[in-house]
């Protein structure tokens, strides 16, 4: 029996998610990661999962946001301050669920008012609400003020950033493809035509920035439950730029092009840390060199599909 | 007997102290063809914008006869008037311009497949199954309308005629009872505008629907169109047949001048 090429390209998917996980546990094993490099390799995990969810809001609905690290620091207090008594991994998913619940409703509340703005003004309301976010952290006595939250619990392994990752990425594109990623995306191309062909723009407008919200608590409890401290300084502007850069290099519109910019970036950064002070200056060189010779981000809006690497053999084998 | 499909009564729309619109009552019958003329400025788009909520009214009533009784479409947004059965084109062509053609008519379809949030995400049989029907439906309609062979191009790499074309099939993938299209021969050649005939007559033949243009093109709008309307200075000047509005003295009047 022959195989579709969409059979072909989810077996082909699913291949290329074991060997990940099997070359990374084998590397392990073999004692080749020591922690400094798991460390990395978490910080590339996390970062992608809050690339993807801020990529579908800026590159697919065309909604810039400048707030995803207050819904990060959701999702972190929520482990945060949960795991102290539930001290176990049923414990971390289930904070992780209540994370992403309390970051959906926040969406919500911050969405429907502002996603009426456009480009630097909904930028700057998003950015306004992260900070309340942050501000009510700071001031909160369970949240332990502006000390922030120690000793959580390592509920959280390589393995699982692995898994997340690659389930958030899954949901994700699989939403893009499907009717509601398309009426996101006939949003960004012209709102009035879209609102013209019966499409509720505030609508999609709001679940792309609601998705992409519950993304981002993902991303804060696993760095919460991995990192074991967070303060809420962790989740200030600068945190939602560093995710910014990522979906603004890797290429917007390119779920390819995150993991490509986070991979990249994550391995820079730490190459760098043997550079001392001047490791910044190069850093900043490097982001200044990519936008001026490629300012579409690395890969544009272009996107790997093994559906296509299959048609395309198909046809050629057909000639 | 053809009956009402859309109603509009004493429509006005102020902006600021400028009546765009002044009390201009019109009524679209079913499978009509009605044609919508006047001077630059004399409010035809602006009337498009009232009738489709884009604009909301100063004052006025507008009621569109649908599968459910007679429903009044004062205060709706743009998105449930398509919903209730109205589409149209834009003046200078709005399409989804980096998808391809293919995905440009079926965003138009969304509100005609149900498939759920869930059923998308993990990719269930049904997903797979209406996104398939999708398709199926969407290339149907380009295949009437010679877009096949451009389906998986980008909506902005079409030559500019083909991009109108496309713009009337997006909109007729809402399943409309009635279409408006605003200027849809601007800036065709002569060859173009002859097809585009052909195209208007054969929308209205085939899918039984009502079609209603704004257009300068006085050779296509005597041509195609059963009935006129003639608007001039936000009011209306004056409705008949393409050939009594040809002896309107007032229309006459309002076109070449003279006192």
């Amino acid at each position: 029996m022959r195989f579709s090429s969409r059979v072909k390209s989810n077996l082909a998917w699913l291949g290329v998610m074991v060997s990940g996980f099997v070359i990374i546990d084998g590397l392990e094993v073999a004692r080749v990661i020591n922690p400094f490099i798991e460390n990395m390799l978490v910080t590339i995990g996390i970062n992608v999962i809050l690339a993807v969810g801020l990529n579908l809001i800026i590159g697919f609905a065309g909604q810039f946001s400048l707030g995803h690290a207050g819904f990060m620091a959701i999702g972190a207090y929520a482990t945060g301050i949960m795991t102290q008594t539930m001290s176990t991994p049923l414990g971390f998913f289930l904070s992780m669920g209540v994370g992403m619940v309390l970051a959906m409703v926040a969406a919500v509340i911050v969405g429907i008012p502002t996603l009426r703005l456009r480009g630097d003004y909904l930028a700057i309301a998003t950015m306004g609400a992260a900070e309340i976010i942050r501000i009510l952290i700071n001031n909160l006595k369970i949240t332990n003020g502006a000390a922030g939250l120690f000793n959580i619990p390592a509920l959280v392994s390589w393995a699982t950033v692995y898994v997340l990752m690659c389930v958030t990425t899954l949901v994700t594109v699989n939403f893009i493809h499907s009717r509601g990623g398309r009426a996101v995306m006939a949003v960004r191309e012209d709102e009035l035509a879209a609102g013209a062909m019966g499409i509720n723009t505030t609508r999609w407008k709001l679940a792309a920035f609601v998705f992409g919200a519950a993304t981002a608590a993902i991303g804060g409890s696993l760095h919460a439950a991995y990192i074991q401290t967070i303060a809420p300084d962790d989740f200030n502007i600068m945190a939602s730029i560093a995710i910014l850069i990522i979906v603004v290099l890797g290429g917007v519109g390119s779920i390819t092009g995150t993991f490509v910019a986070a991979i990249v970036l994550s391995v820079l950064d730490t190459v760098l840390q043997n550079f001392g002070t001047i490791r910044m200056i190069i850093y900043s060189l490097a982001l200044i060199l990519i936008m001026i010779f490629k300012p579409t981000g690395l890969l544009g809006s272009w996107e790997f599909s093994f559906k296509r690497v299959f048609s395309r053999r198909e046809v050629t084998s057909h000639e | 007997m053809s009956s009402v499909l859309l109603d509009a009564r004493s429509l006005v729309k102020n902006f600021g102290g400028l009546t765009a619109v002044a009390n201009v009552s019109v009524h679209f019958d079913q499978n009509e063809l009605v044609g919508l003329i006047g001077p630059n400025g004399a409010g035809k788009t602006t009337l498009f914008n009232l009738l489709t909520g884009e604009t909301p009214v100063s004052s006025g009533s507008i009621s569109l006869a649908t599968d459910r009784g007679v429903q009044s479409l004062n205060g709706r947004s743009p998105a449930q008037i398509a919903q209730a059965g109205i589409s149209r084109t834009f003046q200078n062509i709005r399409l989804f311009k980096e998808l391809t053609v293919l995905d440009n008519v079926r965003i138009a379809m969304t509100n005609h497949y149900r498939e759920g949030f869930l059923t998308s995400i993990l990719r269930l049989p049904k997903y797979y199954r209406t996104e398939r029907e999708m398709t199926a439906a969407a290339q149907r309609l380009l295949a009437i309308f010679d877009l096949t062979a451009v389906a998986d191009q980008p909506a902005k790499n079409l030559p500019y005629g083909t991009q109108r074309r496309l713009e009337i099939v997006r909109a007729l993938a809402t399943k409309p009872k009635l279409l408006f299209l605003d200027e849809p021969a601007a800036g065709m050649n002569p060859e173009e505008t002859a097809d585009l005939t052909r195209l208007i007559r054969q929308i209205q033949h085939d899918f039984h629907i009502t079609v209603v243009l704004i257009e300068h093109d006085m050779s296509l709008v005597m041509d195609v169109c059963e009935r006129l309307y003639v608007l001039e200075h936000g009011g209306l000047l004056a409705t008949g047949t393409p050939a009594e509005i040809q002896r309107d003295p007032a229309v006459i009047k309002a076109y070449l001048g003279g006192d």
